[in-house]
């Protein structure tokens, strides 16, 4: 396709003009990562000026329309884009909840006035989005939260207590999972946006395993949302959080695939005289690469909207287990040197944090056997118990 | 795009039905056992693969063929490996015209492979493990040709094929890829000793011996010293193909379990509503899906003459090999006593991925391949 070649020339041409040289070096850890907000700390001019270019030209989102600050791509175009960005090294210019979850499902399920609103300072990156799901009494069991939304007339007041809200300490704005109705579990469920700032919401940071607080406890006392926050209908927000379940999968999955160049971990060094892990190493590489096909494969299935609504489910289980798996090997690789938590030799810490981290990719959205389960429901259409 | 295009999709089409009718378990694998056919598969039915034009799905048009890739011949693979068909498509179809591509023995072969007349078979291995590189099998220069001595196992189809093509050392050691010479070798030939051995899954493979067997130069395919480039292109094309007929094992076998999960009751229920099952069927559904997206890759840079063909090739053969393992193991496991009886067909999986995960090489040969080692 000459258009698509021609494309492609042009893409890189733009990109070699203006994307600053140290962005287009690997990160070195994740405080490299652009996530945007008002809030947000950048770590170098650059990264400051590369997100901008890339907003002006509506490359942070390049797949969505161009009126709500997308780049209006077509799925080819896109996937040559994202081609030849990771060919030049070039670093993602904005990274964020508001781009990979709550974006799809509002071009799906918003209303005119709530895309106009909403996306284009998505796109921009001026505001950072986390997510209200999980509860304490509803983890797995999702379409259980209690958190309340009583209609007040013009406004819903609501209360409770959201948990393992990632990044909610730094977030500005919140999707949020609300009942609405006790009259039934699935149908009384509402999807509502609100300010972090508003009066009545609060967060405390989880400590991890790992010594991170990627998470949060997010509480609601008396928090007052304005009706036209209201995403789809009144009661029917199951429908949206399952689709937006569906792209949180897709993006946890990418996991599978690794940070940096390769997905496989052929470059680590295996100590002398250690067979089975270099038996172990070998089986993971294989299982990595052919992952890696799948995510092509899944990717360009489901941008020929040919993909079940369920497979996500299985892109996310493969995914994360497999990046457990990942993180397992190189503790090995590392032995004691990968056991230190703060050395040059565990990468400053990374090693064993990662490694500890990776424990919850495969609980958070939706655990390996919840995501087990839906496959058999739905795509293998086995009964129910 | 990581999918097939609507020509490959009416392709498969097309070869679904046909497979599924006229080289179902019934009518062929079994049936072909039960009469003790020594050659393990039926010549009609080549006959009908050859009428459907299959048999020259990779010889280039202006031979009679399709002129088509790596990719065409994995669907038909893969409606193979679903019904366990016996058949010689694999070596003759696949892996020998790779080889005999661009040589002179195309113009030779190539109009009987077309017509279903030729069965062909490839001599690689001389160990029970696949190890090409280790070729020993010696040809000695005598006159205007060649000599050769050894032994060679794990031909498939090595009783009843026309042609076989033998890998034999001219030059340098064994473990050398330099040095090894491609043979063309016509059934009949003086010295050859064929003993047809039957395997697990009722296919036949073939122990030759050479003993002082005399070829004539121009039975070299490619250059002499030089044949591992028609070899190598012979076993990329047979791994892959392997690759997309384990995936069609693998596939066959879980339908048919989780047909048996809905239907068979115990407890007053039926066994798929048991988490424990549920979670090991979707797992293994969802590792199908993988093997056969890395087969896919594998076969389309088969196609695009890339230079990670041949990563992605073992990444499949070892990916597809390992996870038809599980599935005919998930298999009878959840079919219970019913699946160790021979009058139910989810046995013959079994046998038929053992050896097939052998075929052109383990998942551990390739898996070591992967990791460079």
């Amino acid at each position: 396709m000459p258009d698509l070649e021609s494309f492609a020339r042009d893409i890189r041409s733009w990109l070699e003009d203006n994307v600053p040289a140290s962005m287009r070096t690997p990160m070195k850890s994740e405080k490299d990562i652009c996530w945007g907000g008002r809030d947000f700390v950048f770590q170098s001019e650059d990264q400051k000026a590369w997100l901008d270019k890339a907003a002006a030209k509506g490359w942070t989102v390049p797949d969505w329309p161009k009126e709500y600050g997308g780049g209006g791509l077509g799925p080819e175009e896109t996937k040559i884009l994202r081609a030849e960005m990771k060919r030049m090294g070039v670093r993602t210019p904005l990274t964020s909840f508001g781009i990979s979850m709550l974006g799809p499902a509002l071009l799906k399920f918003g209303t005119e006035e709530q895309k106009q609103r909403f996306l284009p300072p998505i796109a921009r990156g001026e505001i950072r989005w986390c997510q209200g799901y999980s509860e304490p009494g509803a983890g797995s069991d999702l379409a259980g939260l209690a958190t309340r939304a009583e209609d007040k007339g013009d406004h819903y007041l609501v209360n409770g207590q959201k948990v393992w809200t990632s990044y909610a300490d730094q977030a500005d704005w919140i999707f949020c999972l609300v009942r609405t109705s006790k009259e039934s579990k699935h149908g009384g469920i509402s999807f509502l946006l609100f300010d972090m700032a508003s009066e009545g919401v609060s967060t405390r940071p989880i400590k991890l395993i790992s010594g991170l607080s990627p998470f949060c406890e997010t509480f609601f006392d008396d928090v007052k949302v304005p009706k036209d926050q209201l995403v789809h209908k009144e009661n029917e927000g199951w429908t949206v959080a399952k689709y937006l379940l569906g792209h949180e999968r897709e993006m946890i999955s990418g996991m599978g695939l690794g940070g940096g160049a390769g997905s496989s971990l052929m470059s680590e060094a295996i100590p002398d005289a250690d067979p089975i892990l270099a038996a172990d190493l070998a089986r993971f590489d294989v299982d990595a690469l052919a992952f890696q096909a799948m995510s092509e494969a899944f990717i360009d299935k489901l941008k020929a909207g040919e993909a079940h609504p369920a497979e996500p489910s299985m892109m996310k289980y493969a995914g994360t287990e497999l990046n457990k798996r990942r993180h397992e090997l190189v503790m090995q690789g590392g032995g004691s040197d990968a056991l230190e938590w703060e050395s040059e030799r565990s990468k400053g810490g990374a090693k064993p944090r990662d490694w500890l981290r990776t424990k919850g990719n495969s609980i958070e959205g939706g655990t390996s056997e919840i995501q087990l389960g839906i496959i058999a429901k739905h795509i293998l259409q086995l009964p129910g118990a | 795009m990581l999918k097939l295009n609507d020509d490959q999709l009416m392709l498969q089409d097309t070869v679904r039905p046909f497979m599924a009718d006229e080289g179902k378990i019934e009518t062929q694998l079994r049936h072909w056992r039960d009469i003790g056919c020594k050659d393990g598969f039926g010549h009609g039915l080549w006959k009908q693969f050859a009428d459907l034009g299959l048999t020259g799905i990779l010889i280039p048009e202006e031979d009679g063929g399709s002129g088509l890739g790596q990719v065409e011949a994995n669907v038909v693979l893969e409606e193979v490996g679903r019904n366990l068909t016996p058949s010689p498509f694999l070596t003759t179809a696949v892996a020998t015209v790779r080889a005999l591509e661009g040589t002179e023995h195309a113009k030779r072969w190539f109009p009987t492979i077309l017509s279903g007349e030729t069965v062909a078979a490839l001599a690689v291995d001389e160990g029970a493990h696949h190890a090409p590189a280790q070729t020993a099998l010696e040809a000695t220069r005598s006159g205007n040709g060649f000599t050769l001595s050894g032994n060679k196992q794990f031909v498939v189809h090595g009783a009843s094929a026309d042609l076989i093509l033998v890998a034999a050392r001219t030059a340098g050691r064994a473990g050398e890829t330099e040095g090894i010479t491609l043979f063309a070798l016509e059934k009949g030939a003086k010295g050859l000793g064929i003993e047809n051995v039957a395997l697990a899954d009722a296919s036949k493979a073939a122990r030759l011996t050479f003993d002082h067997v005399a070829v004539d130069a121009d039975a070299v395919v490619g250059e002499v010293d030089g044949g591992w480039a028609p070899l190598a292109r012979a076993l990329a094309a047979g791994s892959a193909g392997a690759a997309s007929e384990l995936t069609g094992v693998a596939a066959g076998a879980f339908g048919m379990t989780n047909d048996y999960l809905k239907e068979r009751k115990q407890f007053g229920r039926p066994i798929g509503s048991f988490q424990a099952l549920q979670h090991r069927a979707a797992h293994l559904w969802g590792e199908i899906e993988i093997a056969r997206a890395a087969t896919l890759k594998a076969a389309q840079l088969i196609d695009e003459g890339s230079s990670r063909a041949d990563l992605f090739v073992s990444v499949a053969k070892a990916k597809a090999g390992s996870v038809s393992r599980l599935a005919v193991q998930e298999a009878i496991q959840m079919h219970g006593g019913i699946g160790m009886t021979d009058e139910h067909d989810i046995g013959f999986y079994m046998k038929r991925q053992a050896v097939v995960d052998e075929l052109f090489g383990s998942p551990n040969y390739h898996a070591l391949k992967v990791a460079g080692r």
